[in-house]
């Protein structure tokens, strides 16, 4: 060490020597380090009992014990403080890194590792700008948590039977709240009555939110469809209680669905994000929770109305295109005019052919009558009298011609008989044929014949010539015209007999 | 639509509304036949009456709640807002 010691004994360079040893003059026993530990401890807590830091929190850890260890920092210097589990319980806050707080308490000593560190009693937000950036952090926490996702949100319903709603029972909002439900529709309300501010009223909203949902239906108590949370304006700070974490987180789980409606328009809390539905003011959620009663009966007034107008309306409709049907429709007498008129043609025609007919048959009638006229028949008549007077018929006249013919006749009769060629047959003469019944008049003719017939008065007789009977026919055959007259008989016989 | 709900009573006032409009402007169509529409006619009438009973059946009625020990809601007593 190039500084000359502060307690230099002259002639004695031992001091630096191998082993400690008591100075001469010196009482002072060297200290242990409990002791300046202990030493330490006590002048700095008599020194710091009671600071306030402002500083930049950074490593902020909450043990399993419930105390919560962190840094106070600023650009140069660090002092790392803890705050034990009944004070970090009560902090309104959730401390994070990067938060500028100011932190009263005292600093101590930890001798276990040498270090100091400021046992925080009670921690504040350092100043408005730092509350909104501790609130950006909670909310971009939880938001990527997916707390705000619009997925979430679900719809209010139309016409709410009873509706809850969470705030001071005291003050203008839940009057406002209840004066608009009157006026628009009044309905049944059930208040839960809560701190809206300071100590204890992030727990007691959540509290109610978590109340109302866990109301059953159809129990004593009548479960809300609709949750209002509701708190007039005021600062930051005022509202900050609908910033926790534990309300945010009791409003996103909620089964009914809510309409958050914390301070004025312009103030936005973690909680009007989580709620299904954020109303500007608690009015204006009042107007979002109910429509008007009024607007509803008018609308129905003007369904019914509509649908009275209607009912009549397929009966005229009906009517109308039946009468448009029916006016279409021939009227009876004129679909038989056509008829009408043909019968009433024909009887005419009729009427007036008969007529026609029988004037033309008199016209006949009468042309012909000229003709057969009395004197016409008479002439006639008297002319044919005449012709038969003149005629002079008179029974000599046919009688001597009639004597004279038959003299004639006897005289023709005579010789006829005279000239009989077989009368000659009465006195032996006989008639010699051939077979064809030629007659044969010479014997030259006769010898060629194979066969004669000889005419006899009483019969033929079939007769062979001499040259031909040489060679003696057995017996004479029948000539074949008898042979084929009997077989003709014969056949006439059957044929009689098939007819008799 | 609830159109094939039988019960109307079972019906929230916003569907039975909105199943009303349906029955009118089906009516106000003209396209339905005249024996349907006189059954459409009917159960516009009952919707319409619904609808109504409801708006009738509106009566503000202001409770609080009386949280039990463990904090839970146990029953509702009036409550005077101007208090």
């Amino acid at each position: 060490m190039p500084q000359p010691p502060l307690f230099e004994s002259k002639g004695e360079p031992e001091q630096s020597g191998l082993v400690a040893r008591s100075r001469r003059g010196d009482n002072a026993e060297p200290l242990t380090i409990t002791q300046i530990s202990a030493s330490l401890k006590r002048t700095v807590e008599d020194r710091f009992g009671h600071v306030r830091l402002r500083g930049e929190l950074s490593g902020v850890k909450r043990a399993a014990s419930g105390h919560l260890y962190c840094a106070l920092k600023d650009d140069k210097a660090v002092i790392d403080g803890v705050m034990w589990k009944g004070a970090a319980g009560a902090l309104p806050f959730v401390p994070e890194d990067g938060i500028e707080v100011v932190a009263t308490g005292k600093v101590t000593t930890y001798a276990g590792r040498s270090k100091y560190q400021i046992v925080i009693d009670s921690m504040e937000i350092a100043g408005e700008g730092a509350l909104l950036a501790l609130l950006e952090k909670t909310r971009l926490r939880l938001e990527a948590e997916g707390l705000f996702d619009p997925a979430r949100k679900r719809a209010l319903p139309f016409l709410p039977q009873t509706i809850g709603v969470v705030t001071s029972p005291t003050g203008a909002v839940i009057r406002d709240i209840l004066h608009r439900l009157a006026d628009r529709f009044p309905s049944h309300v059930i208040v839960w009555p809560v701190l809206v501010q300071g100590q204890g009223a992030a727990e007691q909203v959540a509290n109610a939110v978590r109340g109302f949902s866990s109301i059953e239906r159809g129990g004593k108590v009548p479960r809300p469809d609709l949750v209002i949370v509701a708190r007039g304006g005021g600062s930051v700070e005022d509202l900050w209680g609908f910033n926790d974490e534990m309300v945010v987180r009791a409003i996103a789980e909620s089964t009914i669905p809510i309409i958050s409606a914390v301070g004025h328009e312009t103030d936005t809390t973690l909680c009007d994000y989580a709620a299904d539905r954020r109303a500007p003011t608690p009015t204006a959620a009042a107007e979002i929770a109910v429509p008007v009663r009024s607007e509803l009966q008018a609308a129905i007034d003007d369904l019914a109305h509509r649908k009275k107008r209607c009912a009549s309306r397929p009966v005229t409709l009906g009517r109308e295109r039946l009468e448009a049907r029916a006016g279409r429709l021939p009227r009876p007498e004129s679909l038989l005019q056509a008829q009408t008129q043909r019968l009433d043609e024909m009887a005419e025609r009729l009427k007036r052919g008969l007529k026609d007919r029988a004037v033309q048959a008199r016209e006949r009638l009468q042309g012909d009558s000229a003709k057969l006229s009395g004197p016409l028949l008479r002439a006639r008549w008297t002319s044919a009298r005449d012709r038969l007077a003149a005629a002079r018929l008179v029974p000599t006249l046919p009688q001597r011609r009639l004597a004279g013919d038959r003299q004639r006749f006897d005289a023709l009769a005579r010789l006829y008989a005279s000239l009989d060629p077989e009368a000659p047959l009465q006195r032996g003469f006989v008639l010699v044929k051939d077979a064809d019944g030629r007659l044969v008049r010479s014997r030259t003719v006769g010898a060629t014949q194979p066969l004669l017939e000889v005419k006899f008065a009483d019969g033929t007789l079939a007769v062979v010539p001499q040259a031909h009977a040489d060679p003696p026919q057995p017996s004479a055959p029948l000539p074949p015209s008898r042979k084929a007259k009997r077989a003709k008989s014969a056949s006439a016989a059957a044929q009689d007999d098939l007819f008799g | 639509m609830a159109e094939g709900t039988s019960d109307i009573s079972q019906i929230s006032f916003e569907d039975a509304l909105r199943a009303l409009e349906d029955v009118v402007r089906k009516l106000e169509g003209g396209e339905v036949p005249l024996d349907e529409s006189i059954d459409l006619y009917e159960r516009g009438e009952k919707l319409r009456l619904h609808c109504q009973a409801r708006l009738d059946a509106a009566q503000a009625r202001i409770e609080k709640i009386v949280a039990g020990p463990d904090g839970k809601p146990r029953e509702t007593q009036p409550f005077d807002a101007a208090s």
